[in-house]
This record gives structure tokens, sequence and C-alpha cells, in this order.
């Protein structure tokens, strides 16, 4: 008995514990008005449901999120460019295959080439964004913030302000489905992604040097650490993942909406890793946790839409729930919990 | 000594970012020459560019009239079609002379903008407004310097309401009617029974004035003619969200026949999702095809009409230019004018079942799309 408790006890002190909580009543709140929310089935060849619409439509997010936790890991702070960023990435692949045109229906440019064109402008976006950050040590929400402002601008600029189409079936594929494979494919994206960032963090030492640089930049100096290349890397990286992203939204639609594109995404996306019970301070970080929060912000959009709330409320309900997701995994209430906990204990053993 | 530096970068990084926000907003002219790309004629560059008094042939009446136009920005290829309108209406040629700022969506730049018009003393100030509120002041000083102010587009909300002389825009709630009673004339010549017709609104952004009449304009239908609306929500005017919307409204409901999209952009997004869930889009309802409506009549818009993936288009015309003119050689003859005045605006249907929809005893021609119709489409 005594053992069992005591498991109970590290499941729930287990950092993961409250995102998959969260994730799991988010999606359960769904049962009560939607019966067939977990139903899965194959409509027109692929697999068609709701579970299937919030892992597809929250891929983008899960890429922007796992950037944003090195840019927070090592920054201690955010880089709020990424959603800028997935449009200048999006405007240049799309124009460098409409080679100009507003519209076309046959490509000007190898897929390969322009996407590799797109995600190479947005890693210099994050060269920029490092080398204030890192170099200049320009608190990163300022330093971001410049091409948070100016990023849809160049995208703007780079269309000529119109929104570029790209109608050829090979361009959708990115953001649709590869041949007859069921399932879509932002899905594969995000999943290709996460397992090259896992990897690359449990391979090398990156993912320990990132941590020590942010929890102490100057001790992990003094211990022969570049501190400020390890920081430069982390927004290199977190933007060349939002230029992919930008990719993937763009795909959906066939064509570069400099306007729409990542809009307001890239604060999804600090959410995300907020909801992951990271520390926004920088230091130790939870990739997976980060990827739990992305899933639970896409799954709070579509449940609002399966339980059909009016267009006009569902900022109010999203806030509400956002905020108790919050507020349940903020340490203060944490402790709180812990000592109502304690306190029972006491009174249960007086007895 | 690093403390310094460090303030000093982050100055220079506000001024950077300052800058950027602000685009190319040094001059007015070159930021929408550059948005407008190939498109801007020569000409029409020569004639803003050119400032106050810089005229060539001087027109019939024998006398140039100067004009200033503050307009919202380029942010849709609606706004400049609409910059286009008044800059090829307002030309050299036509006898006026131009003057266009383009206010980068800031409130801010437009009043200064007309403050510069007031200053140069033209003579008619045309003003495409950002947001409806707080124009009072501005206003009243063009009145005081006795130039008419004509609004475009968007209304403005001022206490007085001599403080402009008239409107031109678009009557969004007459666009939702006459979607709407086409709708109905459509079902009745097919023999569709009202209350067999399911239809969800992707709305626009909400509380955006063409939201609001457009979704107005269905609703009255709705409990006019007993249809069954079964869900309204917004897709804010975007081809993803509309797709991300519809694909949600498809697993809610599986006897969605009509699709009601505020704008072509979404129409685009709910196509997508449509035909991705293996549903077949196009007028006949009866054999289980999903109709999908739309607004704005753009050439990409109409070309999906044409390949009957849109059954109507309602069109939302931004060609204000004619409009105004007219208005102010009326007011250049010393005749009165309508407070209010709305551009014509067309309806585009794939076929001619309705030849024509009747909205508070006016008629309204529709226009079967062609490809002569979208080849004259200048947006």
């Amino acid at each position: 008995m005594k053992q069992k408790s005591f498991s109970w006890q590290r499941l729930v002190h287990a950092r993961l514990f409250m995102p998959l909580v969260c994730l799991a009543v988010v999606l359960l709140a769904n049962v009560i008005r939607t019966p067939d929310f977990f139903k899965i089935s194959i409509n027109n060849g692929v697999l068609y449901g709701y579970l299937i619409d919030i892992i597809n439509r929250s891929s983008e997010l899960v890429i922007l999120a796992v950037g944003m936790t090195l840019a927070t890991a090592a920054s201690g702070g955010q880089d709020i460019s990424v959603g800028a960023v997935m449009a200048v990435s999006a405007a240049i692949c799309c124009q460098l295959l409409s080679g100009g045109e507003v519209s076309v229906t046959s490509l000007a440019a190898p897929i390969v080439l322009a996407a590799l064109a797109g995600v190479l402008a947005a890693g210099l976006c994050g060269a920029f964004n490092g080398f204030l950050v890192a170099k200049l040590h320009i608190q990163p929400m300022v330093a971001t913030l410049i091409l948070y402002t100016a990023g849809r601008g160049i995208a703007q600029l780079v269309t000529r302000g119109q929104i570029t189409y790209v109608r050829v079936d090979a361009y959708k594929v990115l953001g649709g489905y590869i041949g007859s494979c069921p399932i879509p494919t932002p899905v594969f994206v995000a999943l290709i992604v996460v397992i090259i960032m896992a990897v690359i963090l449990k391979k090398t030492a990156l993912g320990l040097y990132l941590e020590s640089v942010g929890n102490n930049g100057k001790a992990s100096r003094l211990v022969g650490l570049n501190s400020a290349l390890i920081c430069f890397m982390a927004y290199v990286i977190c933007s060349i993942l939002a230029g992919i992203a930008g990719l993937v939204a763009s795909s959906r639609i066939y064509s570069a909406d400099a306007n729409n594109i990542g809009l307001n995404l890239e604060m999804d996306a600090i959410l995300a890793v907020a909801l992951g019970g990271n520390n926004l301070g920088g230091g130790s970080f939870n990739l997976t946790g980060s990827i739990i929060g992305a899933y639970t912000i896409q799954a709070l959009t579509t449940t609002l839409y399966a339980m059909k709330v009016s267009a006009d409320q569902l900022p109010v309900y999203k806030a509400i729930v956002i905020v108790i997701i919050v507020i349940l995994q903020s340490p203060v209430f944490r402790s709180l919990i812990a000592g109502m906990k304690r306190k029972r204990a006491v009174t249960v053993d007086e007895k | 000594m690093k403390k310094k530096m460090i303030s000093t970068f982050l100055a220079f990084s506000m001024v950077t970012a300052l800058l950027a926000g602000c685009g190319s907003s040094g001059s007015a002219t070159t930021a929408t020459t550059a948005a407008n790309g190939a498109s801007t004629t020569a000409a029409q560059a020569d004639t803003t560019a050119a400032g106050a008094e810089s005229t060539k042939a001087d027109s019939d009446s024998g006398k140039t009239l100067t004009i200033g136009f503050s307009q919202v920005g380029a942010e849709s290829d609606w706004r400049t079609a609409n910059t286009e309108s008044m800059k090829s209406t307002f030309s050299a040629e036509n006898g006026y002379n131009l003057i266009f700022d383009d206010a980068q969506q800031k409130q801010e730049n437009q009043i200064t903008a007309i403050r510069n018009f007031i200053q140069q003393e033209v003579d008619y100030i045309v003003l495409a407004p950002v947001t409806e509120t707080g124009w009072d002041t501005v206003l009243q000083e063009a009145k005081d310097a006795g130039i008419p102010v004509i609004i475009v587009d968007r209304m403005v909300n001022v206490s007085d309401d001599s403080l402009y002389t008239a409107w031109v825009g678009s009557d969004f709630e007459l666009e939702g009617q006459k979607a709407a009673e086409w709708l109905n004339s459509f079902a009745t010549a097919k023999g569709i029974d009202p209350s067999s017709l399911n239809i969800v609104d992707i709305q626009g952004t909400i509380g955006a004035s063409a939201q609001i009449g457009r979704t107005k304009g269905l609703q009255d239908a709705v409990d006019k003619y007993g249809w069954n609306l079964l869900e309204a929500t917004t897709g804010e005017f975007t081809q993803a969200k509309g797709q991300e919307v519809m694909e949600s409204m498809l697993k809610s409901y599986d006897n969605i026949n009509v699709v009601y999209c505020e704008n072509d952009n979404e129409a685009f997004g709910a196509i997508d999702a449509l035909e991705a869930a293996g549903k077949t889009v196009g007028s006949d309802i009866a054999n289980g095809q999903v109709m999908v409506m739309s607004f704005d009549s753009t050439k990409a818009g109409l070309t999906d009409v044409l390949s009957q993936k849109i059954t109507l288009n309602t069109e939302c015309n931004p060609l204000h230019g004619p409009r105004v003119e007219d208005i102010i050689k009326a007011l250049e003859a010393g005749q009165t004018v309508d407070k209010k005045k709305y551009v014509d605006e067309s309806i585009f249907a794939v076929d001619d079942t309705v030849k024509s929809v009747t909205v508070d005893g006016n008629s309204y021609d529709v226009t079967v799309v062609t490809q002569d119709v979208i080849d004259q489409r200048a947006y």
C-alpha cells in the first residue's frame, strides 16, 4: 500500500505530469458534447476525424515550439519574430516558384531549390537575431522585435504586396498528402523535425551546453564553453525551424499570404513552451513538454470549434481555459496543493 | 563601459525597429509604387510625385483641380485596385493633380496627411479612413479651411454630419441580401424545399463592416425563408482559417449543402477542405453537391466560378474613382450631392437559372461568368 502511494506521488511530481493532465482534460471534455470526438475513420482515402485535425493542424506549432524551447533555454528570452520569419520563408519560396507572377500553374524553379532558399532566408533572419542577442547582449524580446515588425514588411516587399499563388499539385504535397498515404504530410514533417532535434540533443552535448549557457552564461564561458556561439546557434535553429513551419503553412494554401501566414503564432509557441512546464527564464528545458503544450493549444482550438462556440466568444473561452491551465501549473499553486496534502496527512495522523 | 554600449545598441535597435515598422513611409508615393509593382505606369507616378504645381495639358474646363487622397495602405488586391482606380481617374490627362498618401494602416499618418493637404490648399480631400472614429478635429480643420472632404470605402463616425461632404462605398448588407435572394430564387427554380437547405456561414473578421452586413443579409433571409442555418463561425477573411473551420464543420454535420463564405479567400480554403473530405462542390444540391457562395469577385474568385467550384460570387466593387469624380464635377458645377453614394455592384453566377434578383423593389441583373468577363477584370 505504502509502495503504491509512493509511486503515485512520484508520478504527480514528474515534470510531464501536469502538461499531460491538461491535454487529457481538454480532450476528454469533448466527449460530453461530442461523443464521437475520438472517432477516426477513412474518408476519401485519408484518415478523417477531430483527432487527426488536431495532430495535423498543430504541426507548425510543434515545429515552432521545438525551436522556441531551445532559444528560451539558451537566452532566457523568447524569439517573437518566428511568425514573421514564417512569412518571409513562404514569400521567398513562392516567389521563386512563381517566377514573379501573381498566380502560376507551372513551376518556374525546382521546389527543392525554392524551399531551400526559403529556409536559408529564415536562417539569415535567425543569424541576425542571434547576433543581436548573443554578441550585442540585447534583450531577446527587443532584439527579435525588429524582425517581428519588419519581417512581414520584407515578405510584402518580396511578394510585391500580393498573395502569390502556386497552383501546382506538387507544391501542395507538403501541406497535404503524399500520394495515397492516408496520413497528412505536416504530421511527418513535425515528426521528422522532432526526431532530428531529439537525436542532436541526445547524441551531442548541445542540449547540455544550451542548459548550461542558459543557467549561467558567465560560468559556462569560464569552464570553456563559447556561450555566445551556443546562444547564436539556438536562434539560428529556431528561425530555420520557423522557416520550415512557414513552408508547411504556405503549402496548405498553396500561396504566400504575407499578411496572415504565422500571424500571432509566436505567442502560441511561447505559450506551448510555458504549458510544457518549462521555465521561461532559461536554463534546463524539456522538449517533450513543449510538444505536448503545442498539441494542447491546437486541441483547445479544435475543441471550441467542435463545441460550436460562436465566433465572437471564441477568444474569451480560449483565454479562460489557458488561464486555468497556467494557474494549475504555477509553482505557487503546486506548493499550495502540496501544503494542503501535508496538512491532511498531519490531521489523519493525529486521529 | 559595457553597460553604455548595451544601451547605445538598445537605442539603435529600437530606432531600427521603428523605421522598420513604418516601412518605407519616407516617401509615400514610392511605397505604393513598389507595392503596385509593374502595374503603376510612369505617367501616374509622375502625377503623384510632382507635388503641387506641375500640370501638363489643361482639361477643357481650363482649371486644374488638386486632389489630396489619403489611402489606408496596400494590404490586399482589393485595396490596390481601389488605389489604381483613383490614380487612373484623377490623372494629369484628365486634368487633375492628385497628391497621393499611403497611410500604412495608421490613423496618425492620415491625420498628418490631411493637415498637409490643408496647408497645400488642395481643392478636394478624399479620405479612405482606416478606422471609423477620431476624425472630428481634423475634419473640422478641413471644413474651416473650406475644403470639401469625400469619404470612400469605410464610414467615419463624427458628431456633425456636415464635417464631410459625401461618402462613396459598398452596401455590404445589400450584397448579403442579393446573395440570399439569389439563393431563394435558385432553390425555387430547382424545386428545392427551403427547409432542406442546410447552410453554414463562414464569417469574416468579427466586427468588420463587411462581416456585419453580409452576415445580416443571410440571417434575415434565414428567418424569412425558413432555411436551416447550422452554424456561423469566423474564418477571419483568410484562406487558411476558412479551410480549418470548414474541416471542423464537416465533422460536426454531414448534411451541409450550402457554404456561405464572406470573401473569396475563405471560399478557396473551404473548397479545398470540402474536396479533401471527398465532397463535390457545385450547384447541383439535389444530387449531393455542396454549393459554395462567395463575395468580392476577384479575378481568382471568378475563375473558380467559371470552373463551377463557386456557384455565386457577389461583387464588392473597389472602383470608387469614377463615382468620386462625379461628385467633384457636380460640386464644381454648384450642384448639391447625395450624402451617401453606393457604387454599382454586380452578381456573378455560374449559370442563368436566375436572371435577376429583386431587393427592396430594385432589380439587379445576374451576370453569367465567361472567360471574357474574367479577362476584363482588373484585379
